[in-house]
């Protein structure tokens, strides 16, 4: 019964969105704010309506309802409650009830929002209803949720193992906040367009309108890109955490897109400029999570994270995409040669800076398209296979990122309109002479020496000095009395330390993702109980191992002892376990966090010593600083998160309560 | 009982659900071992999905490995046994693409696409007249002159860098 509500409630949330897009045209064209109020209420409707239907789900996977064709696909009595509730988001139906339930909980809360003039809101809320109205289509007529089986099995099929895991279980919901938050940016952009302001007034007030949205957005997809590389990290038992696979750079994409149009609407926020490349940053955001959405659901990628797939509703998602992305950037064609645009500047300022952040993010954002999609458009042109991988991100992303960081602590420097590029020199020489000194105390300190990763600790530190060094500047700190520097610290906007937590937490990131990628140490080799590996300084001792019962799986537990000289041993577990409901088998990282560092212990299959002995496969690795690279994209995520309750920009959208 | 024959199930399982290939022998020189690594991070498992062969614990991978440390004690250089693998499974093994007509593009994309937009927004500048031509330095001096002059007092936090 609960199930049939569920599956009702989804029909009524499409309906209740092609509702809200029909009154709210209606509304816009007759200018009739009855009109567009009942699309506003239609908007809250249907997000109810999807909430009832994610309830019903979930309430499904709860109590193992197996006639219900998803619950049976993708659930087992023996999981865990929160893996069956997770399992409602596991996989491609419940996955995509959970993105419609997020496109029109952004939808409602737009149309809660407050202080939009007429004409821009109306049109807003019609393009969401239509973005929901889609989706919501799509997936009742291709991918419903709650379809039923006769006879129904009286087990589930269970989820693939490597999910249940209690960062999975979160991964999505916040890597969707993140992608159809953008939903919002890109109806905000297209009404933008249709309302054609050719008054230079409109577009300031339409950057801040814009920037609540692409902020939360942003930090959402932040965390959710984070979990899902921590994840990949101690669940898959590779030792790394990002493998430029297709799946990652499709959630990396619209990440990409999402910061540079970060950058570009303060500039549309403050100057009147750059209104075009900001409103086609903001169609560009959703258009990369619906292109992530369609390459991770038609089956046109291999990639470890690709959903069960089936080419029919590939090519629906790809008619979505088409259509309205289509339309949009068509849209865009026509209107921004008409836009008017603001305040001039010089090249070298604060908007010049800005300028230089959003060439090197979109031409970022292009390689990864390119390195991610070129395999299948050389396959589909010429039958051609070629494998594109970290090797060929390393020649061309990194190069690219790398010089923008180096330009970027002089931005926020930089003042508006004309800056002084000396005076900017000056005030970063001493950031600049400690990050070269601890370049150096980098190369010295780590064996093997290497130029390279020295010049990227070098950069992380600039980093993150560069940033201090602004606040520093900005509250004269070392150079005013101590009273002062404080009062100047409490005046500063929240928005003016979020950017400085955001460009150190980027600091931070970029030291661990350096340091681990270039000194860690791994060792593997069949060892029998008793004996010992050793990485770096490390001593991995076997101590035993064990056959263990969970839930749903059994293991293998092997204890071991990890000690070095001068720290105290610490015993951590590392399991293989197998789930006999799928016949899966997956690992379970022994994890000993040493400071900043990792101790990463894998135990792999039964084998044999040369001696004969019974022995197990173990792999260590010693990962130094890799506590930096999820911690630093948290600091960025907070950061983000400072500048959304800045006041200035709680001013523009009314409806932000929940913030 | 169903306990019992569960474990029992597992521990099958454990050994023996797929053909567990024989565990690797590192090279006995670190210094080729080392060369084996970097080349393994770069190589993909042929069967599996975006995964390195130092990755994958698939029987093809493990093969493979064995192959590349063979060729490194036979003396081969990297770029031979580049060569030999992409002779063997075809381009589709290195995760470096090679560079000919068919990845012109996706090697010097990046670059050109830097470039397009480079040359969009200098364009864009160029195109548009200012409104007001922005003071020349002259014209600053003499307007920090009339204010001086005119003891209007500036706002002390109205700093350049502020915003």
């Amino acid at each position: 019964m609960i199930v049939e509500l569920g599956a009702f409630a989804l029909i009524l949330a499409l309906t209740l969105s092609a509702l809200q897009a029909a009154m709210a045209v209606a509304g816009r064209i007759r200018r009739s704010p009855v009109l567009a109020g009942a699309a506003n209420g239609a908007a809250i409707g249907a997000a109810g309506a999807v909430v009832v239907a994610f309830g019903a789900l979930i309430y499904a996977f709860a109590v193992s309802d197996f006639s219900v064709a998803n619950v049976a696909a993708n659930s087992h009595t023996d999981k865990p409650m929160l893996y069956k509730v997770a399992a409602a988001w596991g996989s491609h139906e419940g996955s995509l009830v959970l993105w419609c339930l997020v496109m029109t909980g952004f939808g409602a809360a737009l149309a809660r929002a407050r202080d939009l003039p007429f004409g821009l809101k109306t049109s807003a809320v019609a393009t969401q209803g239509i973005l929901g109205a889609l989706f919501l289509a799509f997936a009742v007529f291709t991918s419903n949720p709650f379809a039923r089986l006769d006879p129904a099995p009286f087990q589930g099929a269970s989820l693939n193992p490597l999910l249940q895991d209690p960062a999975l279980a979160f991964h999505p919901p916040l890597l969707y906040l993140g992608y159809v938050g953008f939903s919002v940016c890109f109806s905000l952009a297209v009404a933008a367009l249709i309302e054609g302001r050719a008054n230079a007034a409109f577009w300031p007030a339409w950057g801040r309108w814009v920037r609540p949205w692409a902020l939360a957005s942003w930090a959402f997809l932040t965390v959710g890109i984070t979990l899902g590389a921590f994840w990949a990290y101690y669940e898959l038992g590779w030792g790394g955490w990002w493998f430029w696979d297709p799946v990652e750079n499709a959630s990396f994409l619209p990440w990409l897109a999402g910061a540079a149009l970060l950058h570009s609407a303060v500039v549309t926020e403050r100057r009147g400029a750059l209104a075009g490349w900001t409103t086609f940053l903001a169609l560009l955001a959703f258009t990369f999570s619906m292109l992530g959405a369609f390459l991770v659901r038609s089956g046109v990628l291999t990639s470890v994270h690709a959903f069960a797939v089936d080419p029919e509703r590939g090519t629906m998602l790809l008619a979505i995409l088409g259509v309205t992305a289509g339309l949009a950037f068509a849209l865009f064609a026509w209107r921004a040669p008409q836009l008017k645009g603001g305040g001039m500047f010089a090249p070298v300022s604060r908007e010049g800076a800005l300028v230089l952040n959003n060439l090197f993010l979109t031409a970022a954002a292009a390689t990864v398209l390119l390195g991610t999609l070129y395999p299948l458009i050389l396959e589909a042109a010429s039958g051609a296979t070629i494998s594109v991988g970290p090797p060929y991100f390393a020649l061309t992303f990194i190069p690219l990122m790398a010089v923008a960081f180096i330009i970027l602590p002089a931005g926020p420097l930089l003042a508006w309109k004309r800056g002084d590029l000396k005076g900017v020199g000056q005030r970063l020489a001493v950031a600049a002479g400690l990050a070269i000194v601890l370049a150096l105390i980098g190369w010295g300190l780590f064996e093997p020496r290497k130029a390279l990763s020295a010049a990227g600790i070098g950069l992380g530190a600039w980093l993150i000095l560069g940033a201090l060094a602004e606040t520093a500047d900005r509250t004269r700190l070392f150079r005013a009395p101590l009273g002062e520097t404080l009062r100047r610290a409490k005046g500063l906007p929240l928005g003016a330390w979020g950017m400085t937590l955001a460009h150190a937490g980027l600091g931070v990131f970029v030291l661990g993702a350096v340091v681990e990628t270039g000194y860690r140490v791994e060792a593997a080799r069949p060892i029998a109980v008793g004996q010992s590996i050793e990485a770096g300084p490390w001593t991995v001792r076997l101590d035993d191992v064990r056959i263990v019962e969970g839930p749903n799986y059994l293991a293998e537990q092997g204890r071991v002892t990890i000690s070095a000289s001068g720290a105290r041993p610490r015993e951590v577990t590392a399991e293989r376990r197998f789930f006999p409901a799928g016949g899966q088998t997956t690992t379970e990282v022994g994890l000993d966090f040493r400071g900043l560092d990792d101790v990463y212990v894998v135990l792999g299959e039964r084998t044999r010593t040369e001696a004969g002995a019974p022995a197990w496969s173990v792999r260590v690795w010693w990962n130094p600083w890799a506590r930096l690279i999820f911690l630093g994209p948290a600091i960025m995520a907070l950061g983000g998160v400072l500048s959304l309750m800045d006041r200035r920009l709680r001013l523009g959208v009314g409806a932000r309560k929940k913030a | 009982m169903k306990r019992v024959l569960l474990i029992a199930v597992a521990a099958v399982g454990l050994v023996a659900a797929e053909p567990v290939p024989p565990p690797d022998r590192p090279l006995p020189d670190t210094a080729q071992e080392a060369r084996a690594q970097r080349l393994f991070d770069d190589i993909r498992c042929v069967v599996c999905q975006h995964e390195a062969i130092a990755d994958s614990p698939a029987g093809v991978a493990h093969d493979m490995r064995r192959l590349v440390r063979e060729e490194i004690v036979a003396g081969r250089s990297d770029a031979e046994i580049r060569e030999d693998l992409v002779r063997r499974y075809g381009d589709f093994v290195l995760f470096k693409p090679p560079l000919r007509l068919g990845t012109w593009l996706l090697w010097f994309g990046p670059l050109a696409a830097l470039l397009a937009t480079v040359a969009g927004f200098a364009f864009l500048a160029r195109r548009r007249k200012p409104e007001t031509a922005p003071l020349s330095d002259e014209e600053e001096r003499r307007l920090a002159d009339i204010l001086a002059a005119d003891q209007l007092r500036r706002d002390p936090d109205a700093k350049p860098s502020d915003d």
